[in-house]
């Protein structure tokens, strides 16, 4: 094959289906990260007040005096925004496709095999994706504070999460059952996205996305649980 | 046995087809499935009615030219072509939906039969391995290790059926192409054209309108030859490692 078409033929499938999946494994692996890196200070507030506050301070003084005040933190905001829209595109983007790749629907649609987690990734992303703007008006800007604004985020976990303001608690468990079942495939996916399924490994995986999965949703439900039942407060 | 069908009948490609309920009675146990649509047909054409359009060739799993959705499933309950499907999977009294596979890029010629040509273009991209003509060389010439002939092998089983596709909530020819990719990357002799093969093949797959896969795995599980979904990873890894090297350029 002439050269000049073979390099066509390269730029077309750096922006094939496959490229997008790729995108979105990479990306959500970062974002993967990220939650136990959130999932591992969230739980300093079994440490106490004081402990939490220091945690979430010196997240803004990291790399100082190397970086400038809050420097790596907005590193880091500039690194998980721009992962959660490559992966937003590339979802939008797969499930236009997807939908155009079966105009006629089956009348009668019988499941073999497929998990309630792969099924529930699109809807399931979306709502992820409205709770994490709630999430951040709740929590970090506290625009939304429920039981009180407070400039102590352990204050503002704490009354955020009374058992006068259920909902809030209510939403929280909501979406993070949710992350829950997105990670349990998107890992799982993920790994096979980039290649690592070979012979005989998908078992071994999919125990792995299990484990991850489940360890983030417990370990994000702690918190707010301890708080609704008095054991941290 | 009496059975009830419910069958997807669809004039042409431009007709927009609708659901058509038929008895079929006297339905013997040992029947294959399309030896009952057969049966059917016989009654249809003898009542002067269009019997139904159904794709078929070798009857004994091979050829992969049957294959239509069964209750909802690619091929039907068991895990074999439609051909090799037979009445005693099913209940006397029962009603059995039959639609033809669904997909943009497989459009219904007629009733149950679609265009399967898509499939063609994504192996005419690639699917092959460029060989001088001449003497067929010494079967020893080129060692294989057994793991990677074995692997080949399997790989190349594949038959075409588009169950893969049928079954795939996106509507994706994944694991088609990844069966191909993996088999001729798999032997000393697909290795030269192994780069360009993957790219050229998905962007065929992807300019036929295929979906893209999401690992949800139910092609593997209809796949009426066991084509295991590692395959696509291959797939992803050959394409990523063809996208980095520089060395097609
Ligand atoms: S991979 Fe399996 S299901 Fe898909 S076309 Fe080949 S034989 Fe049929
Ligand atoms: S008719 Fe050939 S595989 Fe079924």
């Amino acid at each position: 094959m002439a050269n000049s078409t073979l390099t066509k033929q390269r730029a077309e499938a750096r922006r094939s289906t496959v490229a997008l999946k790729s995108a979105m494994a990479v990306t959500g692996l970062i974002l993967v990260l990220f939650l136990i890196a959130h999932m591992y200070g969230n739980l300093n507030v079994f440490a106490g007040q004081e402990a939490f506050d220091d945690y979430s301070h010196h997240l803004r003084e990291l790399g100082e005096p190397m970086l400038p005040h809050g420097g790596f933190l907005w590193i880091m905001r500039i690194v998980l925004l721009a992962s959660v829209l490559i992966h937003i595109g590339s979802a939008v983007a797969l499930t236009r496709r997807a939908g155009k790749a079966r105009p006629v629907r089956y009348r009668t649609r019988k499941p073999v095999q497929q998990t309630y987690a792969s099924r529930t990734m699109r809807w399931g992303g979306v709502i992820i994706a409205l709770y994490v703007v709630f999430h951040i008006l709740h929590l970090t800007t506290n625009t939304i504070a429920p039981g009180g604004a407070s400039d102590s985020p352990y204050e503002r976990l704490v009354r955020g999460f009374q058992p006068e303001n259920f909902w809030v608690t209510a939403i929280y468990i909501l979406a993070v059952l949710l992350v829950g079942l997105h990670l349990r495939h998107g890992i799982w996916s993920a790994a096979a996205t980039l290649g690592l399924n070979r012979e005989g490994r998908r078992r071994a995986i999919n125990t792995v996305a299990i484990i991850v999965a489940a360890v983030i949703t417990v370990g994000f439900l702690l918190p707010p649980f301890s708080v609704l039942f008095g054991l941290v407060g | 046995m009496n059975i009830t069908l419910r069958v997807w009948r669809q004039k042409g490609r431009d007709d927009a087809g609708r659901m058509v309920t038929y008895k079929v009675e006297d339905v013997n146990p040992d029947m294959s499935f399309l030896e009952m649509l057969d049966v059917l047909n016989e009654k249809l054409t003898l009542q002067g009615e269009d019997p139904v359009a159904f794709d078929h060739d070798c009857r004994e799993g091979i050829c992969g030219a049957c294959g239509v959705v069964i209750n909802g499933v690619a091929h039907g309950p068991e895990n074999t072509t439609t051909c090799q499907l037979h009445m005693r999977s099913f209940k006397d009294g029962d009603e059995i939906t039959i639609e033809p596979w669904r997909a943009k890029a497989f459009p219904v010629v007629k009733d149950l039969v679609v265009d399967r040509g898509s499939f063609d273009r994504v192996i005419q991209a690639g699917g092959f391995i460029s060989a001088p003509t001449g003497t067929a060389p010494d079967a020893h010439a080129t060692p294989v290790p057994k793991a990677d002939a074995d692997r080949a092998f399997d790989a190349a089983t594949c038959i075409g059926c588009g169950a893969c596709v049928a079954a795939c909530p996106n509507a994706s020819g994944m694991l088609f192409t990844a069966a191909k990719i993996t088999h001729l990357g798999s032997v000393p002799q697909g290795q030269p054209e192994r780069d360009a093969r993957v790219i050229n093949m998905i962007n065929q797959h992807d300019a036929e309108d295929f979906g893209g896969c999401t690992n949800i795995g139910e092609c593997a599980a209809v796949c009426p030859k066991g084509i295991p979904l590692d395959t696509i990873s291959q797939l992803n890894r050959d394409l990523l490692g063809a996208l980095a090297s520089s060395k097609s350029e």
